[in-house]
This record gives structure tokens, C-alpha cells and sequence, in this order.
């Protein structure tokens, strides 16, 4: 049964004809609304992940639940569609589970609050946010256990529940919920946080509803995304093409020495409308590698990635989502059944946008960007201090973004909106550890015209003993070059014990004991190349060279730049260099991916990596059935 | 008899105010400015208020000034060869910066990153390391470092960062390094900034990205102020030069060229200054400041008479820790240009600018794209036929030429030209009143409680219709725009503030120790005013602390009386750091609180002074204040008869109805229909709605 809204005023909005300067107001004031929710909710949290990085996503939607103004797209009608119950006035609706809101959010470390605004006694719009939680409890601090088989051992699970009923906080429900993490207060104060957020966004929509009136308010949230869906519409005819593009990349591992997993993509347009068929992608694992993946949200990556792309002018919001049609076969990877486990989703997530940027990329080069920093590897820590108080760190690491025709990849930098790095002294304040070096990695970065960014090395050395856990990946497949850029560096993490006793780990690992002055080498992974690096202008490489950020050897290698002793270009040397290296590698690749096959990549794995390639996946019979 | 004088040096004017400080008599001056040395417009400018005054410049003991030139040194990236010297492990700190990108989902894919303040190319790493207690985890090592430093020398850098982590919790390190530069003979004469001097407090990047913006304005700023204090002596023997920094202080001459990372908004905080005096002169301590000019808006909130400040300055892409007036800038101001982007239809106005060359169309310097300037002047507000009346009389203004412009943005949207000009009024107008939301409702303000004072060159064409929209009332036009920051350089006092990191939860420390730390803050900041020979008994200091619940990341400033914390404890504090976080987020929290930041402000008493009033008259402006009592506007989606006054002629108490347009030297106020504006007794218009 899907939700039923119960409204006392059942009059209908009247669709009214705008001029075009009262929409273009409008459309500034709802986005003046959404930062200011983004405003309330970094100044309150306590979670470091949506205070310092910004792992948080704001939504004003109409009175439809399409999603005006925010970041990752409406899920409203996936939760109108899976809530059986009333969406009343003063409903304040929490949810952190993907199986009962259709992958609206997508692990449970991410809590979700929606809120119907009522005007009058009608409905006329929704705000929502969600934001990720240090720690919903489950078998390991922070909720992300990387050897988890059902999602059960994730944390306590929400269904979409009405937190506040009648504007009146349901706090025995609330008790029980923060009874089962391991910081209650921070999920607490996190809590209040996001409701402060929506109340703001609340408050503004009702106040521009006052102020233009409510039929002329309706009217210009129609009217937004029409518009949208018109420039969007012409954006897909320009950019996508008939035939059918195709596009695969991987997740190198499960955490269970298993991988990689085939994702896989084909694209093409019929008629006005663009189609996305994820036939091909692997089935789902058996560990917490799958991620969820809501229809709605791809439409929204595509369009969003899209309108970067082509043309940032355009104003992003649902309109367009009747011009996609998205495909994904169950029990994959990507549409995993219940209770498979979800909670280490964030590898396959990222690399969604790596096979978005191939795919689109195809029928556009000019456009096509390397490809990157798509993930965001976590670092976990946690344990008793010498006086008996627990501590729990939990960050997101930054590395190499992407080559792209504007311009170089920044350096240890995100791909995701809004994230910022935890101040080193911040945390050795506050936890027990030393970080003694914090630096980017000289030739990381695929080599390009435009230059991939480099990946980025943090030394931590721990005072106290503990537990370490880490997610990350592209340790065996490659961020690759595109249009003769080169692939970029792959992650490593290396434990150097007190001792001197050196071990490598696996990208993906969970409660690695660590002892005092043990020291942990925490590398991430480098951006694709964008463009043919012999024909970057030697003056870029060797500033780049000056500043350390590419080797003396890396600029006669992989640029083909020949520098003199005291840095200045040997010209005559360079020409001719690039000119043997250019003819030896011909015609230059649209994707240069760093390998000819997976056989071919395990293969090599042990010499270049250190560590034994995974085995192939094993897949179970119950995963594919629908 | 002795004189003080105000000197505010703008884009296009520089203006002066002389002030007798006994009688509180004042003159004005109003001269060109020159951009290629600005002190020689300001010399000109002493010359003709000095004349104007039959005052002998050697009688002007004082000079106060609010300048640009830290700003446009960074926006023009024309700064000095830094070199950094970092924490080994750390030489990439302003590479790495927050690792933030701007701009949404995807917005790495048009980001590129402007190359750090300090390259690369002249960072060094010192072997050493302390921390974040503040023990030394590592001595320094000196061998390396002396090497690195001579190699420095040799690529010719002309001023020196330090910052090392955790240099907050211990500078030894960094004093070190200092004398190592200095006692070896390295770089003797080197500009050297310290982290742990210039902004003391957590946070490596942005210690160090505030503290090479410093090295980097330094020199530039050193020597303007360097030639203006040699000119100012020849002309008045023993005057001292102040300058104003960016949370609205003075500094001596000497404090403004050693830590020029304070006087970044130096600009804005003369104009904020200068019109909360003239407000409070009308009446009015709590509002808003609305400074429209040709490229951005800077907007700002005054409460009880004082700014609000923040801890953070933001110049072009580079933010620094820095506390000043909370201006907030937003790209819309009389050059923006409107455009129709093809896939939207959309109208959009800005960021881009026509600024001062090639100008808006109708100024026929070259311009073809359609600003704002040109909406006003085919709307009407800007009387294209009587503008040789107010300022230069060489200065035309084409009206065909606004049309002209404006034409393909009326037809993409199909609309009249006198329509989408008005859409790009308002378009603009909702863009500034972003702004305004932020000093304001964002703060938990609510702005019906606030009057809003508009200047600058746009300020006044616009400031009616933002009232309109915050409902601020009444909406305060002061006489002279341009004249105005000068008020504020010369009514504002000397101030120092000396702070640090302490970061303890408040049962980790006790009361005792946190008054002890405050006190001898206080005494650190007096040091700048023992130092202009300020009197003791003419101090005020107040207290700041930076304040959160344990486990949050940013803070709240808190203000508090030492003597409330003496008496009640730490708990003073933190009641009041409730009542804000209420106020701010709509709700407070039942846990412990945790001391970030401490700071100590001392304060020279504020000179009394009272501003010049005009002439009194009746409710009707006199016949003579009329230049035309038919122009045409359009307004409210009609055409409408306006009367022009030329407001030089208003007396105190004349009441104008809208719609009408009052025109003066330097700017153009409009009054929109249904609206009033009443000359007060300092000749500021106050306008609010009719009826």
C-alpha cells in the first residue's frame, strides 16, 4: 500500500501563468533556502563526516516530491510507494534502511529525515536531509564491517517511522534507536541538527508561499522543472548519440580476497529519451560491497554529471527524470536482495561516476575527463585510552582528482561536493595519534595534457593501542587516461610495527590490531590523464618538477621533457625525446585503462602489489533470485 | 587648536573630512583619485580641504585612514616572493589546502585551482616536531635548515612565513627559526612572519595560509604606508598616521605594516564605521549596511550600534583567519551584466561584470552588454538627460544606448525592454537581498527590527526596493556617499586584540585559570596602546571566547564581563553560549561545553563628535530643490510621472513622495511610488512606506 496523505484543506493548487522575472525569483530564494539548511546543519553536527567533509544532502521537493533544489535527487516517491501509512501535518518521518525506502538512502550509517510541509492545511512541499552518523552500532565502531553477509550485522535498522507526530518528538522511540550506537550523543546531537536544517527550510518555503502567494508558489516549483526538463532535453539530442555506447569498470575486491566486480553500463537514446541498461554488471557479493542503487539517484548523477559537462548554466533539479529510463537487474551488485549486506557501498558508489563519465564521454571526447578520485576511502580507529576513555575516529581520505579538458587535477583533493579534511591538529588533539607526514605523491597522477592529481600519503603514528580499519580501492585495477592520458598511481597501505616488521595490507580490512608507535602509511590513489602528455607545454611540467609534485624522472618519462641540472628545459633534447616516444606509442587511446585484461592484471598482481590477487567472486544461488 | 583628518581613497574619488577636534567643526573635500600612487591623490586632496578650512595642514595632528591596498594586492596577485617554512612531512599544506572543491556534485569537473600564496618551489621543511600539548616531540635541527634558508636567499624571496604544527600550543620552534634566519646573517633584513604570532590558534592551514597572506601583502603594504607617513611629516611635523583595519579599529602605523593580514578589510569597515555614526546621529543603532558599487555589495549587520564580527576574511579565493567586520560581498553591483542563457531562457544577472572599463552600454566607453547601470537608466531612475546636472559635467549618458543593449535579453524572453530591464532590477535586488538574508535571518535576526542604511555608487538607486523586501524601516539615505567612509575613518578609535587557542572542557579547567589567561591578554593587547600614549583611564577591554558543545566543530563567539566570570564562574559563560545556540539553531544542548579560542579587545575611548546639520524648512521641498517635476519612469509596470530634486537644495523636515529621484554629486536615490522620504536633521533621507 503506498503512503496516503492526509490533508484538512483538500483544495487544489491552481496552476497559474508566471512572467518570467517572479520564477527566476523564486527559483533564487529556494536556493537561498537549501544553502542555508547546509548552513545550520555543519555549524551543530557532531559527526565529523557531515561537519568536516560534508556527508550530508539537503532537499526541497514539491508538493510531487520531486526534488526542486538540492544535491542527490528526490526519493520521495520510492518511500511514498514503499511507506504503508498517513503523511500528516507535523509527520516528521526518520528512516535509515535502503530495503524499506527503495535505496532512497543506501547503509544505515546515513539517517534520513523527511518532512511534509503543510500550508493552510495542504501539503505544498517537502524538505528532507540525510546525513551519515558516525556509528548506528552493529559488529564493528562505525558500522561499516567489511566482512558483513546480511545487514543485520550493520546497526540498528529504522523503518521509515514518524519521529515527530503532531510536532511532538516520539522520544521513547528515539531512546531505543540511540540505545543501540556506540555514541549515542553524537547521533543525538546529529539528530537535532538535520530536524533544525529541515525546520529552516520549513519556515522559508512557508514565508515565500506568503509572499507570492500559494497558487503562484506551485505554479513556479512546476514551472522550475519544466524548465529544467526542456534545457535537458535538448542537452540529451546534442550529447547522445543513437547507438548503443557501452562502458565497464570494477571494484577491485569484496574485503573477502574476492574481486574484482564487473560493473557495467550501456547507454543510448531513443527518440527524445536516454536509456541506461546495467545488463552485464556482476551479481551481488556476499560481503557489504553492494550498494543500492535507486533509479531516481542515477537519473540525478547523469544529470548532474551532464550539466557540469556541457553546460554548468543550467540550474539542476528533477525535471528531466521522464527523459531517462534507467535498467538495473536484481540481485546484482547494484540491486542487491534483502538482507544482503550494503554498509561498504561507497567503492561501488564512486565508481558509478567513472562509468558515467566513460559512457557519456563516447560520444563527446572533447568533454571526456579522466578518471578519479572516485571513492572515498575510510580510515577507522578506535579503542581505550590509558585512562579507560573509549575513543572512535573515523575519516574520509582525499586523493587525485581527475585530468579534464578545462584544466590539471588538484592534488589530494575530492571529488565530492563540499567535503573538507579534518585539520591534522585537530585530530591529534583529540585522539591518541601523530600524523608525521601529510603529503602528495610525486608522479601519482597520471600524466596528461592536463595532469591527474596526485594521490595523497598520511603517516600515522599511533599512541595507544587499538583497532584499525580500512576501506578503500583501486589497489588493483587503475583510475584510468583518457585521449592518450595515462593511468593514474594505484592505492597501497602499509603497517610498519614498532619493530621494524613491515606488512601490507589489504585495501579493505577490518579491526587490524595496532600497537603503540606502530605507524600506518596510508596512501590513496592518483587521477587519470587527461590528453597526450607530449604535448603539454614543457614550461607546465617543469613547474611542476620545481614545485615537487612530479619527478625529474617521471618529466622525462612519461612527459618526454629532458630538464637540465638547475631545472631549465633542454629544448633541443625534449623535441627529439617526444618525438621517439610519440612514434613508439602511436596513435593515441580514447581510454587508457593500465591493463589488457583481468587475467592478465591478477597475473602480474603479487610482483607489482605485494599482495596475492583475489579469487574470482563466488556467487550464491539465493543472490539472483528475484 | 588641533584638527583631525579622515581619508577614505576610492576607485574613482578620494575624499577627505577635517575635523576640529575641539569644536567638532567640519569640511569636506573631494578630489580624483589616482590609482598609480594614491598618496598623490590623497596630497591633493590635504591641499584643497586645507584650503577650504584656512587651516595650516602642520595644525592636523591626526590622520586616519581606511585603505585598499592589502586587498587589491591579492586580488591583483601582485604580491610579495614568499617563502614557507613547514613542519618536515608538511611541505604541502597550502597544496593540499582543506582538500575542498567548490560547487556541487560534479563541480571538480570545471574547478581549477589557483596556485598557492607561497609556491612550492620556495617551501622548506624543518626537521622538528612538537605536540599538540605543546611538548617537543623532536628538537630542531639546525644544520639542514640553515642550508635551505641560504638557498631561499639565492631565489631571491622577499619575505618569510614560519609555521609549523602545532606551533599554537608552543612557539618555541618558530622563534627559533627567526633567529636562526636573523643570527646567521642569512636574510638579516628579511621580513619575518611567525604562525604562532600573527594568528595563534588551531588549524594548520589556516594558520598558515593567514600567515603567508601577511608576508605576502606585507612589503606593498610597508612601503604605501612608508611614503604616505614621509609626505604626511613633511606637511605636518609630528602627526601620527592611523589606519583602519578590518574589524573596524585603528592601528598605528607601525602595527599596520608588520601585520597587514588585519587590514584586508580595511575598505568595507570604513564604510560600515562611517554609517553606523551617522545612524546613530539619526537615531538609529540597530541595522543593516547595504553598500552597492559597481562590481559586488557588501552587506553587514549592526546591533546596539556595533558590527558584527567574524573571525574569518575572505579576499578573491583566498580565506584567512583574520577577525573583522561580518561583510558579506556578493558579485552584483552596477556593472553586472544580464544575460539569457540559451538552454534555460532563464534571466540570469551577473557574476560578470562590465566593471569600469568597458562600463555599462550607456556609458559609450565601449560597453555593449546590458549592466544593471543601464536597467536604471531605461527605467528611468537614472535621469540620462539631468545627469550633467549632478556630477562631471563632461559625462553623458545614452539612453539609446541602454535600450540598445537591453533588446536581445527582451526578446529571448519576450517581453518589452522596459520590462526586462525591470526584471533585471529585480533579479539583482533578490541576489543583494541573499546577502542581507545572511547577515540577518541566517543569524537569527529578523530584519523588521533593523533600518537599513544604503550607500555607495548603486546603494541608494536600490535601497528602497530592498526595504521593500526585508522590510527594514526606515531605509536611511545619508548625504554623500563617498564622504561616509571618511566619517567612519575618523570617528572610530585604536584598538588591539591579542588571542589563543585553549582548548579545555570546562571540567578540565577552572575558573581561576581561565581569568588568569584572559588578564594577561588584556595586557597584551594594551601593548599597541601604551605604545600611541593612549591614557589608561580611556580603555575599555572587553572579552571574547570561542565556545562549543564537546564533539562540534565550529563555535560560537561569546562577549562577557571579566567581572561576570570572576564571579560565577565559567557557567556565566555558558548559559549565554545556550541563549545563542538557541537563537542561532532553534535548539540547545544538555552537554558539556568545551573553550576554543580566548581574546582580549582593548579599545581607546571613541572621539564625541556630531555631524553637521542642514538647514531647516517646511514639509514641501522649496521650488528651487525642483530640476523637473515630469520625468518618466516606469515603475511598478507603468509608465509614472517622477519629480527630480537636486537634494544639495532639501532642508531638514521637507518630505518627498514617491515616486521621485533625488540627485546629488556622486549618487542618485530613488524613492519608489506608495513610499515617503523625510530629510532629518543631518540631511539623511529616511524613507518608509506611505500611509
Amino acid at each position: 500500500m503506498p503512503a496516503k496523505i492526509v490533508q484538512k484543506n483538500n483544495k487544489k493548487f491552481n496552476r497559474v501563468k508566471l512572467d518570467p522575472i517572479t520564477l527566476d525569483v523564486i527559483e533564487n530564494s529556494m536556493f537561498s533556502a537549501r544553502w542555508e539548511m547546509d548552513a545550520v546543519l555543519f555549524r551543530t553536527a557532531m559527526s565529523p563526516g557531515i561537519r568536516e567533509q560534508g556527508d550530508e544532502f539537503p532537499m526541497i521537493a514539491n508538493l510531487d516530491g520531486k526534488m526542486v533544489v538540492g544535491q542527490f535527487g528526490s526519493f520521495i516517491h520510492g518511500f511514498k510507494e514503499a511507506f504503508d501509512g498517513t503523511i500528516e501535518e507535523g509527520d516528521m518521518f526518520l528512516t535509515n534502511d535502503p530495503y524499506s525506502c527503495n535505496g532512497a538512502v543506501s547503509h544505515a550509517n546515513d539517517w534520513l529525515l523527511l518532512r511534509p510541509i503543510f500550508k493552510d492545511g495542504r501539503l505544498i512541499a517537502y524538505a528532507a536531509m540525510f546525513g551519515h552518523m558516525t556509528d548506528v552500532g552493529g559488529k564493528v565502531p562505525g558500522s561499516l564491517p567489511t566482512d558483513a553477509t546480511q545487514i543485520f550485522e550493520e546497526g540498528v535498522r529504522v523503518p521509515p517511522t514518524k519521529i515527530y507526530k503532531n510536532d511532538e518528538l516520539q522520544e521513547e522511540i528515539l531512546n531505543i534507536i540511540l540505545h543501540n550506537c556506540r555514541l549515542p550523543i553524537w547521533n543525538k546531537s546529529d539528530f537535532n541538527a538535520i530536524v533544525a536544517s529541515i525546520r529552516t527550510a520549513e519556515k522559508r518555503v512557508i514565508e515565500m508561499a506568503n509572499r507570492f502567494g500559494d497558487d503562484i508558489f506551485y505554479s513556479a516549483l512546476e514551472d522550475l522543472l519544466d524548465r529544467n526538463k526542456k534545457a535537458m532535453g535538448k542537452l540529451i539530442m546534442n550529447t547522445v548519440p543513437t547507438e548503443k555506447q557501452y562502458f565497464e569498470d570494477y571494484i577491485c575486491d569484496d574485503g573477502l580476497e574476492m574481486g574484482p566486480y564487473r560493473i557495467k553500463c550501456a547507454m543510448w537514446r531513443k527518440g527524445k529519451k536516454v536509456i541506461f541498461d546495467f545488463e552485464g554488471t556482476d551479481p551481488q557479493s556476499i560481503s557489504s560491497v553492494n550498494f543500492f542503487l535507486n533509479e531516481e539517484m542515477f537519473k540525478m548523477f547523469c544529470g548532474v554529471y551532464m550539466i557540469m559537462v556541457f553546460d554548468p548554466a543550467i540550474m539542476f533539479n528533477d525535471g528531466f527524470y521522464d527523459l531517462m529510463e534507467v535498467r538495473i537487474p536484481e540481485g546484482t551488485l547494484l540491486k542487491p536482495n534483502y538482507p544482503a549486506a550494503l554498509s561498504c557501498r561507497t567503492h561501488a558508489l564512486g565508481r558509478i561516476f567513472d562509468v558515467l563519465g566513460g559512457l557519456l564521454g563516447q560520444g563527446a571526447p572533447e568533454f571526456l575527463c579522466g578518471a578519479g578520485f572516485s571513492d572515498s576511502p575510510h580510515l577507522m580507529y578506535s579503542g581505550y585510552d590509558k585512562n579507560g576513555e573509549w575513543y572512535q575516529l573515523y575519516m574520509i581520505g582525499f586523493g587525485g582528482v581527475p585530468g579534464k579538458p578545462m584544466g590539471d587535477g588538484p592534488d589530494g583533493h575530492s571529488l565530492w561536493p563540499s567535503f573538507t579534511n579534518v585539520p591534522n591538529e585537530f585530530l591529534e588533539s583529540y585522539f591518541p595519534l601523530v600524523i608525521e607526514e601529510y603529503y602528495t605523491v610525486p608522479d601519482s597522477g597520471g600524466a596528461g595534457y592536463n595532469r591527474g592529481g596526485n594521490a595523497l600519503c598520511t603517516t600515522y603514528k599511533f599512541l595507544e593501542p587499538g583497532e584499525v580499519s580500512i576501506h578503500d580501492d583501486r589497489w588493483l585495477t587503475y583510475p584510468w587516461g583518457v585521449n592518450g592520458g595515462l593511468p593514474g598511481e594505484r592505492s597501497t597501505k602499509t603497517l610498519v610495527k614498532k619493530n621494524g616488521e613491515t606488512k601490507l595490507l589489504q585495501s579493505k580490512c577490518d579491526r587490524i590490531a595496532v600497537e603503540e608507535g606502530d605507524k600506518l602509511y596510508h596512501v590513496t590513489w592518483g587521477g587519470g590523464g587527461c590528453g597526450d602528455p607530449f604535448t603539454r607545454e614543457p614550461e607546465r611540467v617543469q613547474f611542476d618538477v620545481d614545485a615537487g609534485l612530479v619527478t625529474r624522472q617521471g618529466a622525462k618519462e612519461n612527459y618526454g621533457v629532458v630538464l637540465r641540472k638547475d631545472l631549465s628545459i633542454n629544448k633541443a633534447a625534449t623535441v627529439k625525446l617526444r618525438a621517439e616516444k610519440t612514434k613508439a606509442r602511436g596513435k593515441v587511446k580514447l581510454f587508457d585503462k593500465g591493463f589488457s585484461s583481468i587475467k592478465e592484471l591478477k597475473a602480474r598482481c603479487k610482483d607489482e602489489t605485494g599482495l596475492e590477487a583475489p579469487a574470482d567472486p563466488k556467487f550464491q544461488k539465493w543472490m539472483t533470485a528475484s | 587648536m588641533s584638527y583631525r583628518l579622515g581619508v577614505d581613497v576610492g576607485g574613482t574619488f578620494t575624499d577627505l573630512l577635517l575635523i576640529n577636534e575641539k569644536t567638532g567643526t567640519m569640511w569636506t573635500a573631494k578630489v580624483p583619485s589616482t590609482p598609480e600612487d594614491s598618496s598623490i591623490g590623497v596630497f591633493n586632496g590635504i591641499k584643497s580641504v586645507c584650503k577650504n578650512a584656512r587651516v595650516e595642514p602642520s595644525k592636523i595632528t591626526s590622520v586616519m585612514h581606511g585603505t585598499t591596498v592589502a586587498t587589491n594586492t591579492i586580488l591583483t596577485g601582485t604580491g610579495a616572493k614568499v617563502g614557507l617554512i613547514t613542519t618536515k612531512g608538511y611541505r604541502q599544506v597550502l597544496q593540499i589546502a582543506r582538500s575542498f572543491v567548490p560547487g556541487g556534485l560534479g563541480g571538480w569537473v570545471i574547478y581549477n585551482k589557483s596556485d598557492p600564496l607561497a609556491p612550492l618551489s620556495l617551501t622548506i621543511e624543518a626537521d622538528e616536531r612538537i605536540s599538540a600539548r605543546g611538548e617537543v616531540l623532536s628538537k630542531l635541527k639546525v644544520g639542514q635548515l640553515a642550508k635551505d634558508i641560504k638557498e631561499l636567499s639565492n631565489k631571491g624571496v622577499e619575505a618569510i612565513t614560519v609555521s609549523l604544527i602545532n606551533s599554537f600550543a608552543n612557539d618555541k620552534h618558530e622563534k627559533e627559526i627567526r633567529s636562526i634566519i636573523r643570527k646567521k646573517k642569512l636574510l638579516p633584513k628579511i621580513p619575518v612572519s611567525l604562525s604562532s604570532e600573527v594568528v595563534p590558534e588551531m588549524q594548520e592551514y589556516e594558520r598558515t595560509i593567514t600567515t603567508v597572506a601577511n608576508s605576502y601583502v606585507r612589503p606593498k603594504v610597508a612601503e604605501y604606508v612608508k611614503n604616505l607617513q614621509k609626505g604626511l611629516k613633511r606637511r605636518m611635523k609630528d602627526v601620527k598616521l592611523r589606519i583602519l583595519r578590518s574589524d573596524g579599529g585603528l592601528a598605528s602605523a607601525k602595527a599596520s605594516s608588520d601585520s597587514p593580514v588585519n587590514l584586508l578589510m580595511s575598505g568595507p569597515a570604513g564604510g560600515v564605521s562611517g554609517a553606523i555614526w551617522i545612524a546613530k546621529q539619526a537615531g538609529y543603532e540597530n541595522l543593516m549596511t547595504f553598500d552597492m558599487g559597481g562590481t559586488s555589495t557588501d552587506v553587514s549587520l549592526v546591533k546596539n550600534g556595533v558590527a558584527e564580527q567574524t573571525r574569518e576574511t575572505s579576499v578573491g579565493d583566498v580565506t584567512v583567519r583574520a577577525s573583522s567586520v561580518d561583510v558579506r560581498t556578493v558579485g552584483a553591483g552596477g556593472g553586472s551584466i544580464a544575460h539569457v542563457p540559451e538552454l534555460t531562457g532563464a534571466l540570469r544577472v551577473g557574476p560578470q561584470s562590465a566593471g569600469a572599463t568597458p562600463g555599462p552600454a550607456s556609458y559609450d566607453k565601449g560597453g555593449t552588454e546590458p549592466t544593471v547601470t543601464d536597467a536604471n537608466v531605461v527605467l528611468g531612475y537614472i535621469p540620462a538627460e539631468h545627469i550633467a546636472l549632478g556630477g562631471d559635467k563632461s559625462w553623458k549618458i545614452r539612453k539609446d544606448l541602454a535600450e540598445e543593449s537591453i533588446k536581445p535579453v527582451a526578446k529571448a524572453l519576450g517581453l518589452s525592454v522596459k520590462q526586462t530591464a525591470a526584471g533585471i532590477i529585480d533579479i539583482v535586488n533578490e541576489n543583494m537581498y541573499g546577502a542581507l538574508r545572511l547577515v540577518s535571518v541566517e543569524k537569527g535576526y529578523d530584519p523588521r527590527d533593523f533600518a537599513l542604511i544604503g550607500f555607495g555608487g548603486a546603494g541608494p538607486l536600490h535601497a528602497n526596493a530592498l526595504g521593500k523586501l526585508t522590510s527594514s524601516w526606515p531605509v536611511i539615505i545619508p548625504p554623500g556617499p563617498g564622504v561616509l567612509c571618511a566619517y567612519g575613518d575618523v570617528t572610530t578609535n585604536i584598538q588591539d586584540e591579542s588571542s589563543m587557542s585553549f582548548i579545555r572542557r570546562f571540567s578540565h579547567t577552572n575558573k581561576q585559570e581561565v581569568v588568569k589567561i584572559f588578564e594577561d591578554l588584556a595586557k597584551k593587547a594594551s601593548k599597541t596602546l601604551d605604545a600611541e600614549g593612549v591614557p589608561k583611564n580611556k580603555r575599555t577591554t572587553s572579552y571574547q571566547v570561542d565556545l562549543r558543545y564537546l564533539g562540534q566543530g565550529l563555535t560560537i563567539n561569546v562577549d562577557f564581563e571579566l567581572s561576570e566570570l570572576k564571579k560565577k564562574g565559567l557557567n556565566a559563560i555558558g548559559e549565554k553560549f545556550d541563549v545563542l545556540h538557541e537563537q542561532l539553531f532553534t535548539f540547545s544542548l544538555d552537554e558539556e561545553k568545551e573553550l576554543v579560542n580566548l581574546r582580549a579587545i582593548v579599545k581607546d575611548q571613541a572621539l564625541s563628535l556630531k555631524a553637521p546639520s542642514v538647514k531647516k524648512g517646511g514639509p514641501r521641498p522649496s521650488k528651487d530643490a525642483v530640476i523637473a517635476d515630469d520625468a518618466k519612469v516606469y515603475m511598478d509596470g507603468k509608465n509614472k510621472k517622477a519629480t527630480i530634486y537636486n537634494r544639495s537644495k532639501l532642508k531638514s523636515g521637507n518630505v518627498i513622495k514617491g515616486p521621485a529621484i533625488l540627485m546629488e554629486m556622486d549618487s542618485t536615490t530613488v524613492i519608489l511610488s506608495n513610499h515617503k522620504g523625510k530629510v532629518d536633521k543631518f540631511g539623511n533621507i529616511l524613507i518608509t512606506p506611505q500611509g
